[in-house]
């Protein structure tokens, strides 16, 4: 039996370890046009029902009394809320447009071969309208009338 | 010498058999066993592979020369059995229809199982909840009465032609696993059982549509369907999933499927 000052040079002959990676759990399932068009559609129909929960219990309040309605209309007349109802116009127009390309879909025989065309020109509509509403709009807010 | 000559301008010219070009791929796999794992992990691996190989051939590679425990089902590796649908890249594919060439490899290749149905092991996953819903549909010819002078339901090519798209499917599941409703909703019955339903609805020859068109206006049949097209993107046959879907959804509201009378 002989003593050695120094370890073995070469290390044991074992199986490396597994080169594990740190990564998020699955990747993203890369969907095409028609998956991101169904998540905008979901964000903005949330979006829009939250909305209507909202607007519907504020209108109601004329019923009760006008003057609460007038104070509580008259807190959105706000630049944060002009902002806020530039969001809106932009996700109720998404959400209809994208709503009619589906109806395509679904009740016509050329609707699903049709449906990448249909998606882009929903967001070319949708940027058109944008287009007209946004800067009028803006100007309202912030044009001190 | 003249034949020197002839040589070297023989040289000149592209050889035929000049050496394929092969090239190191990584490959970044989702791992689990569910007898050392608590949680699927991913691990990458080195492969050498040609232009023309498959994303089954590195997997091959893989498990016969580097980790024979890797785990992954394939039969016939040409695109027919459907065993190995499995998620490349973010996207379900066949890996034995997968070529290298078509994947851009100077970014790591990801491999992992498809997505809402039970994982087993590695890229196996259970597929029993999708045959399930497969045979719910009854996949079978429904006839009542004998065929009419001698042995075969007549149809005519018209009528043939209006189901032959869904007719292409292999059950691979790669449709059922592309799906968003699917995924956060398994008790939906999945595009690959509605294609399958939709072979027989809009055949001639069988007699229980309604029955099919029945079971699919349930609350987890063809309404649950939100027309992302992953289904039909996802398809390795290159059936138009959800077109079919649409047309089961316009069967169900006539409250028949609309066939060639001739």
């Amino acid at each position: 039996m002989t003593s050695q000052a120094a370890p073995p040079e070469s290390p044991p002959a074992s199986v490396p370890e597994p080169r594990k990676r740190r990564l998020p759990a699955g990747t993203l399932y890369r969907g095409r046009e028609g998956m991101w068009s169904w998540v905008l559609h979901r964000i903005t129909g949330t979006a829009i029902f939250f909305f209507l929960l909202v607007h519907i219990l504020d209108t109601s309040l004329i019923r009760i009394s006008p003057e609460a309605y007038d104070a509580v209309i008259g807190t959105y007349k706000t630049p944060i809320m002009g902002l806020g109802e530039v969001a809106l116009v932009a996700a109720i127009g998404l959400h209809a447009l994208n709503g009619l390309r589906i109806i395509c879909i679904d009740m016509f025989s050329w609707g699903p071969k049709a449906q990448r065309v249909m998606f882009w020109v929903a967001i070319g509509l949708w940027i058109v309208l944008l287009i007209g509403f946004v800067p009028r709009h803006l100007m309202h807010v912030f044009g001190g009338e | 010498m003249a034949g020197a000559a002839t040589l070297e301008a023989v040289d000149n010219t592209p050889k035929a058999e000049a050496p394929i070009q092969a090239f190191t791929v990584t490959l970044i796999i989702r791992r689990f066993d569910p007898e050392k794992d608590a949680e699927p992990y991913w691990q990458d691996f080195d492969v050498e592979l040609y232009a023309t190989d498959r994303v089954l051939d590195a997997l091959h590679k893989i498990k016969w020369e580097q980790d024979g425990s890797l785990t992954f089902r394939r039969s016939c590796a040409h695109g027919i059995c459907g065993s190995d649908a499995m998620r490349i890249n973010g996207r379900n594919r066949l890996a034995c229809k997968t070529l290298i060439k078509d994947l851009d490899i100077s970014k790591p290749i990801y491999v992992e199982a498809i997505k809402g149905l039970p994982l087993e092991k590695d890229l196996i996953v259970d597929m029993e909840p999708f045959f399930a819903s497969y045979r719910e549909i009854q996949p079978f010819l429904i006839a009542s009465d004998k065929p009419k002078d001698g042995k075969e339901r007549i149809q005519s090519v018209a009528q043939r032609e209006r189901f032959d798209d869904t007719t292409k499917c292999i059950l691979c599941a790669a449709c059922t696993s592309s799906c968003p409703v699917f995924w956060t909703d398994g008790q939906y019955f999945g595009p690959a059982a509605i294609v399958n339903a939709h072979r027989f609805i809009f055949d001639s020859r069988d007699e229980a549509a309604s029955v099919r068109l029945d079971i699919l206006n349930d609350k987890e049949g063809v309404w649950r369907c939100r027309t992302t097209f992953n289904c039909t993107e996802a398809c390795p046959r290159g059936i138009e999933v959800t077109k079919a879907i649409a047309e089961v959804k316009a069967a169900v509201l006539r409250g028949k499927p609309d066939i060639p009378k001739k």
